[in-house]
């Protein structure tokens, strides 16, 4: 038994080979303040963007299961955490991201793309505003480093003076920082658990710091996975012992830790996007049909005239979710897709569904043919087999 | 971890168990247990002719497709249908009721190429 082909890049290997590679390499990765916590659960860790995560604890249907049924904690430490603050960072965070930071009050957060000159995408990240002249942005794991670069190298005390109006300071503190995200149905429950009954959870999209076991703590009502949840970010040594509480506390509520294969399999039946899947620097937010978190009435942000040019002409391929129409294989990335023996493109994401238990996926297809209801093909080890073309989302809730 | 005395393996994590003229084969529990969730099975061709170590199933995890091969030359002589409606028996039952296909042997010598289960024992640690 071997493995030819995988979800994700690098990420999720988790048969045999690859777990015995993943020992070899284990040393090289770097590690979350959680990772004994998760050996301890019995975790089986792989290599993940430099990091030793944890791809599932007992089953990934299991734990996709608990997150849309219950709740689920996953820990997100891997991830970038940028801060931006001084006088000139909104207006400057403007110039370098697609959504409009502008549109964000103290304790709010939005979606948004950092793209590179020709409008391909570098990172798609989540910028909080956390202050009246500061915002956090949490940025792939796998693309931290260089985001920071990228940033550092456009701040304007890189270009002349800087008056004190326009002053801005960038930090990443993503080595001392780390998170969790816990997502489930039952999270209002379980949030009042731990933050207390007076406790008020953040609206959607919405951030607050909260006091925990003598701790500060930011609450975010964001995720990664459809269902109702928080995003929760703390200083590496508050880590062990926040993961420990939500685990204790959560006992009640069906609570489960919850490794990357399940978070990829949530995120792909929402169709939101894998930065290194579906979305590349040779993709631009248009092209993967997520323009709503672009605002092209901005007069300034790189990538800008591209995406104006983009939209005008409009993109030659475009990011489409389908389902296969018979049981059969699960799509998985780098398989063809044609219609009617013509090939149209390649799927980036693909996966069997554990809420739909049908395959799905996402396919970057010539946008001809990128029409919802078409019948297409996906061709598996040189047999094509039948899917179509359908809305986002690929699951919702009944 | 279950590694029957009474099975001879491969290093590729299949199991062969020795039935007259054929042999049964599998995947062991080892293998079931790193791959989870078995959702979808690949089986090979009746009748196809295989080479020792030629891919011929195909067995698929949510999250990865894994090529099985033939433990020994030998032809397909009988495939495990019921994995079509319900592959997870890989999972339940990787030494029963989900084995995958029977082979018939070109030549019984060619066993003594497989590991016992000591052997694979040592080889999973």
């Amino acid at each position: 038994m071997k493995v030819r082909s995988r979800g994700r890049v690098d990420a999720l290997a988790i048969a045999l080979g690859e777990s015995r590679l993943s020992l070899m390499t284990q040393g090289e990765q770097k590690k979350t303040a959680l990772c004994d916590e998760h050996v301890r659960l019995g975790a089986r860790m792989v290599p993940f963007a430099g990091w030793l995560m944890p791809v599932q604890y007992t089953s990934i249907v299991e734990e996709h299961q608990a997150v849309r049924n219950n709740v689920g904690i996953f820990d997100i430490s891997h991830m970038g955490q940028l801060i931006v603050e001084g006088a000139g960072a909104r207006e400057w965070l403007n110039t370098m991201l697609t959504n409009n930071v502008g549109k964000l009050d103290v304790g709010t957060g939005q979606y948004t793309f950092l793209l590179n000159e020709g409008g391909g995408i570098i990172d798609d990240l989540i910028v909080y505003q956390v202050g009246e002249e500061k915002f956090l942005t949490v940025v792939n794991a796998a693309r931290a480093e260089d985001d920071f670069a990228w940033l550092q190298s456009h701040l304007p005390a890189a270009e002349a003076d800087v008056s004190a109006a326009r002053a801005v300071h960038l930090i990443n503190r993503s080595a001392n920082f780390g998170g969790v995200a816990i997502q489930g149905p039952r999270i209002a429950e379980l949030f009042h658990a731990l933050f207390g009954p007076a406790a008020d959870l953040p609206s959607r999209n919405s951030i607050a710091d909260l006091p925990f076991n003598g701790t500060t703590v930011s609450v975010a009502r964001t995720g990664y996975t459809g269902e109702d949840g928080i995003e929760v970010f703390f200083r590496s040594e508050a880590a062990v012992k926040f993961w420990n509480a939500v685990l204790e506390k959560g006992k009640p509520f069906g609570m489960k830790p919850c490794g990357l294969g399940a978070r990829d399999t949530l995120r792909l039946e929402m169709c939101y996007p894998l930065n290194g899947s579906d979305l590349s620097p040779e993709r631009n937010p248009i092209e993967a049909g997520l323009a709503f978190f672009v605002d092209l009435t901005k007069s300034n942000f790189i990538g800008r005239d591209v995406l104006i040019e983009t939209k005008e002409k409009g993109p030659h391929e475009k990011l489409v979710p389908f389902r296969m129409k018979e049981k059969g294989p699960p799509p998985r990335p780098h398989y063809a897709v044609f219609e009617n023996g013509e090939r149209i493109g390649e799927v980036t994401s693909g996966t069997l569904s554990p809420s739909l238990n049908w395959g799905v996926g996402m396919a970057y297809v010539s946008a001809t043919h990128a029409k919802i209801g078409a019948q297409i093909e996906i061709e598996i080890r040189g047999q094509k087999f039948p899917a179509t073309i359908e809305k986002k989302p690929l699951y919702k809730k009944s | 971890m279950n590694v029957p005395d009474d099975l001879l393996y491969t290093e590729s994590h299949e199991w062969i168990k020795r039935e007259g003229d054929n042999v049964r084969v599998g995947i062991t529990d080892h293998a079931q247990s790193e791959l989870t969730d078995v959702v979808y099975v690949e089986l090979p061709k009746m009748d196809r002719q295989a080479n020792a170590k030629e891919a011929i199933a195909v067995v698929e995890s949510v999250k990865a497709a894994s090529d099985i091969y033939a433990p020994v030359k030998g032809t397909v002589v009988e495939v495990n249908k019921a994995l079509e409606a319900d592959p997870g028996l890989i999972n339940r039952e990787p030494y029963g009721q989900g084995w995958i296909f029977v082979l018939k042997l070109d030549n019984a010598d060619d066993l003594k190429q497989l590991k016992d289960a000591e052997a694979y024992k040592k080889q999973i640690g």
